[in-house]
C-alpha cells in the first residue's frame, strides 16, 4: 500500500512538472522569431488571427481533420504570397487536397479586412506554428486586391 | 538541455498516466493486457466499474459506422480507402477477442453500415448499396451490390449519408444540409439567412426509401423529417418503434455575431439535440436553434434573432439536449441483456469531439449514455466510455488520438465502438462486479 502511495505522490509531482514544462514549451512564440520581421505587425496579426481564423484553424494552426485545412507545413501558406492573399480575399470552396488529406469546409471571403490587417495576419501565420517565411506587406496585399475579383 | 527536458516530459507523461490509473478507484483501465491489442497501443479506455474492453481491430484508418452479424463478425465502412477497399469484414477465428481475418471489398468511401434481413447495407456519400449475406453472414457478391438509392446531393459539407432501417421494410437516409445556417454566403459574417431556406427541398433532413427497391432517388423517396442540419448518429428504437436522431447543431455563433455571443457562450451553444422523429417532423433548422441553458428554441441570429427571442412554434422540441459542438456521430439504443438493468433500452451516443469550441478547450471524444424508461429519457446523461483522446490535454487541444464515430451491438450484448482517426474498434463488455 505504501508503495502505491509513494508512486502516486511521485506521479503527481511528475504531472505538475510536466505541466510546468509544457507551459514553458508553449511560450517561445513571437520573441523567438526572425528579427527582420516587423514586430508590431506580428503582434497585430496575432490578435487578428484570434478574431478571424482561430475558430476554424485552431489555436495551434493545425486545422480540423476532413474539415478545415492546417496552416502548417503547407505550400498554401509558405508558398506564393499572391495565392495566399487571394484565399483570404476570396475565401475557399469545395474539396481541397493538402498533403494527401481532403478538406471540405467553406472559408468565407475576408475582403472586408484592410490591406494592413491582411498583411498582419498573414505575416503572423507565416511565422507561427513552426512556420518561417517572409513577411507580407500591405503594398503586396493592395496589388493583389487590385487584380482580384 | 532542450533534449533533456523533452525526455523528462515524456517520462512525466508516462508516469502521469500510470498514477492516474493507480488511483482511479471506480474506473476500469483496459487495453494493455498481454494478448489484447498489439502491445504497441498502450492507450486505454475509462469505463464504469464492472466493464472491460478489448481492441477488436485497429489500423483501419477512417472507420465510420459498423454493424455486427449474428455470429459476431464486424462489418465496418471506411471514409478513406484502405488498400483500395472501403468496407472490411473482420472475423475473430480463434476466439481471442481480436479480429484475425480482414476481408476488404467495395471501392467507395462512405459512412453508413447496417445489417437487416440478410443484407448488408452500405452508403457512399451519394448512394446506398446492399449486399446479400449467406448463412455464414459473408457477402455473396462483393463486387455486385444492388444499388438501392442513388443521386443524393453531396456538396462538400455534411456529406455523410448515415443510414438505419426499421422493421417494416424502410430505409432512412440522412441528407445533411450543405450549409451552416442557410446564409446567402455560407459562414460569412453579415450574410443574411435565406427564408425559405432553399436547401430544405433536397437536404437538411431524413429521407425514407424502401429497403428492397432498386435505383430510388428523390422522386421515389419521402422527405420523412426536415429542419435537421446534419445527422450522423441515428437509430430505430424498437421499444418505441420510432426513429431517433442526433443532430449536429450549428457552428460559429461568435464568429458571425460577436456582439451577441462571446466565445464562452459560443462554445456551449447551441445544444447537440436528440430528436424522436415521425413522418412530417420538423426540427427547425436553420431558423432556430435549441438553447440548453434557457431550455428554449431561439431564433437564429441570421433570421433576426438576438440570443433571446424565441421562435419555431412549428418545430418540435428535442427529447434530450447535450452541450454544444461535441459532435454526435453514433447513436444506439441498447437492446441486449449483457449490460446491467440501468442500460437496457437506454441510448449510447458516440461523441466525435468538438472543434467549434475554440478558443475554449475542446470537448467530446467519449461515448455518453442516457437512461430511458417507457420511451423517454429517465435520467441525466453521463460519460460511459472516456479517454479516446488519450489524455485530458489532448481532448482539450482537439489533437485526439482516437475519435469515436460508430456504435454497434454484438449478438452477446457487447458494445462495439469505431474510431475514425486511426481506425481502432473496441468491444466493450460487462464483466460483473
Amino acid at each position: 500500500m505504501r508503495r502505491y502511495i509513494s508512486i502516486f505522490f511521485f506521479g503527481a509531482f511528475m504531472c505538475m512538472l510536466s505541466f510546468f514544462l509544457m507551459s514553458q514549451s508553449k511560450k517561445p512564440g513571437l520573441a523567438a522569431q526572425n528579427k527582420n520581421l516587423p514586430r508590431a505587425s506580428l503582434e497585430r496579426g496575432k490578435k487578428e488571427y484570434a478574431e478571424q481564423c482561430l475558430s476554424c484553424h485552431q489555436v495551434d494552426g493545425g486545422g480540423v481533420q476532413n474539415m478545415n485545412p492546417p496552416l502548417t507545413k503547407t505550400k498554401w501558406v509558405l508558398g506564393d504570397k499572391t495565392k495566399l492573399v487571394q484565399v483570404v480575399l476570396k475565401g475557399m470552396k469545395g474539396e481541397t487536397e493538402i498533403n494527401g488529406d481532403i478538406y471540405h469546409n467553406v472559408m468565407a471571403p475576408h475582403s472586408d479586412l484592410t490591406d494592413q490587417q491582411i498583411a498582419d495576419v498573414l505575416t503572423y501565420v507565416r511565422n507561427s506554428f513552426g512556420n518561417k517565411a517572409s513577411a507580407v506587406t500591405p503594398a503586396q496585399v493592395k496589388s493583389v486586391r487590385a487584380v482580384t475579383k | 538541455m532542450k533534449k533533456f527536458s523533452f525526455w523528462l516530459l515524456q517520462l512525466a507523461i508516462g508516469i502521469c498516466s500510470f498514477s492516474f490509473s493507480a488511483c482511479a478507484g471506480d474506473t476500469t483501465r483496459v487495453g494493455d493486457k498481454p494478448g489484447i491489442g498489439t502491445g504497441a497501443d498502450k492507450e486505454s479506455l475509462q469505463l464504469p466499474a464492472g466493464f472491460g474492453a478489448v481492441i477488436f481491430a485497429e489500423g483501419l484508418g477512417q472507420a465510420r459506422h459498423l454493424a455486427v452479424t449474428s455470429n459476431g463478425d464486424v462489418y465496418v465502412k471506411l471514409q478513406r480507402l484502405k488498400d483500395k477497399k472501403g468496407i472490411y469484414r473482420l472475423h475473430d477465428s480463434n476466439g481471442d477477442g481480436k479480429a484475425d481475418e480482414m476481408t476488404g471489398f467495395g471501392n467507395y468511401i462512405g459512412t453508413g453500415m447496417a445489417i437487416k434481413n440478410g443484407y448488408l447495407y452500405a452508403s457512399s456519400d451519394e448512394e446506398v448499396f446492399r449486399y446479400k449475406l449467406n448463412a455464414d453472414n459473408k457477402v455473396m457478391n462483393p463486387d455486385k451490390p444492388e444499388k438501392i438509392v442513388t443521386g443524393l446531393l453531396r456538396r462538400g459539407e455534411h456529406e455523410a449519408k448515415a443510414i438505419t432501417l426499421d422493421n417494416s421494410g424502410n430505409l432512412y437516409v440522412n441528407i445533411g444540409a450543405y450549409s451552416n445556417a442557410c446564409q446567402v454566403e455560407d459562414r460569412s459574417k453579415g450574410s443574411p439567412g435565406m427564408k425559405p431556406c432553399p436547401i430544405l427541398d433536397s437536404a437538411g433532413g431524413i429521407w425514407q426509401f424502401r429497403a428492397d427497391k432498386l435505383n430510388q432517388s428523390y422522386g421515389e423517396g419521402i422527405r420523412y423529417a426536415t429542419g435537421l442540419r446534419n445527422v450522423v448518429g441515428l437509430d430505430w428504437n424498437t421499444a418505441t418503434n420510432t426513429l431517433f436522431v442526433m443532430m449536429h447543431g450549428r457552428d460559429q455563433l461568435h464568429d458571425l455575431f460577436p456582439d451577441l455571443y462571446d466565445t464562452k457562450l459560443s462554445a456551449e451553444l447551441p445544444a447537440e439535440c436528440l430528436y424522436e422523429l415521425h413522418k412530417g417532423s420538423n426540427c427547425g433548422w436553420p431558423y432556430i436553434y435549441y438553447d440548453q441553458i434557457q431550455h428554449k428554441k431561439i431564433l437564429a441570429p441570421e433570421f433576426g434573432g438576438d440570443g433571446k427571442k424565441t421562435a419555431g412554434e412549428d418545430a418540435q422540441d428535442p427529447v434530450y439536449a447535450f452541450p454544444g459542438h461535441i459532435a454526435p456521430n453514433g447513436l444506439l439504443f441498447y437492446t441486449g441483456n449483457q449490460f446491467p438493468e440501468k442500460y437496457r433500452q437506454g441510448a449510447f451516443v458516440a461523441f466525435h469531439g468538438s472543434w467549434n469550441r475554440a478558443p475554449e478547450p475542446q470537448k467530446g471524444f467519449f461515448v455518453a449514455f442516457v437512461p430511458f424508461r417507457n420511451g423517454k429519457p429517465s435520467g441525466e446523461w453521463e460519460i460511459f466510455a472516456d479517454n479516446f483522446a488519450g489524455s485530458p490535454e489532448m481532448a482539450a487541444s482537439g489533437r485526439a488520438n482516437h475519435r469515436p464515430c460508430g456504435l454497434a451491438q454484438g449478438p452477446d450484448g457487447s458494445l462495439y465502438v469505431s474510431d475514425d482517426a486511426k481506425g481502432t474498434i473496441w468491444k466493450i463488455f460487462y464483466k460483473g462486479k
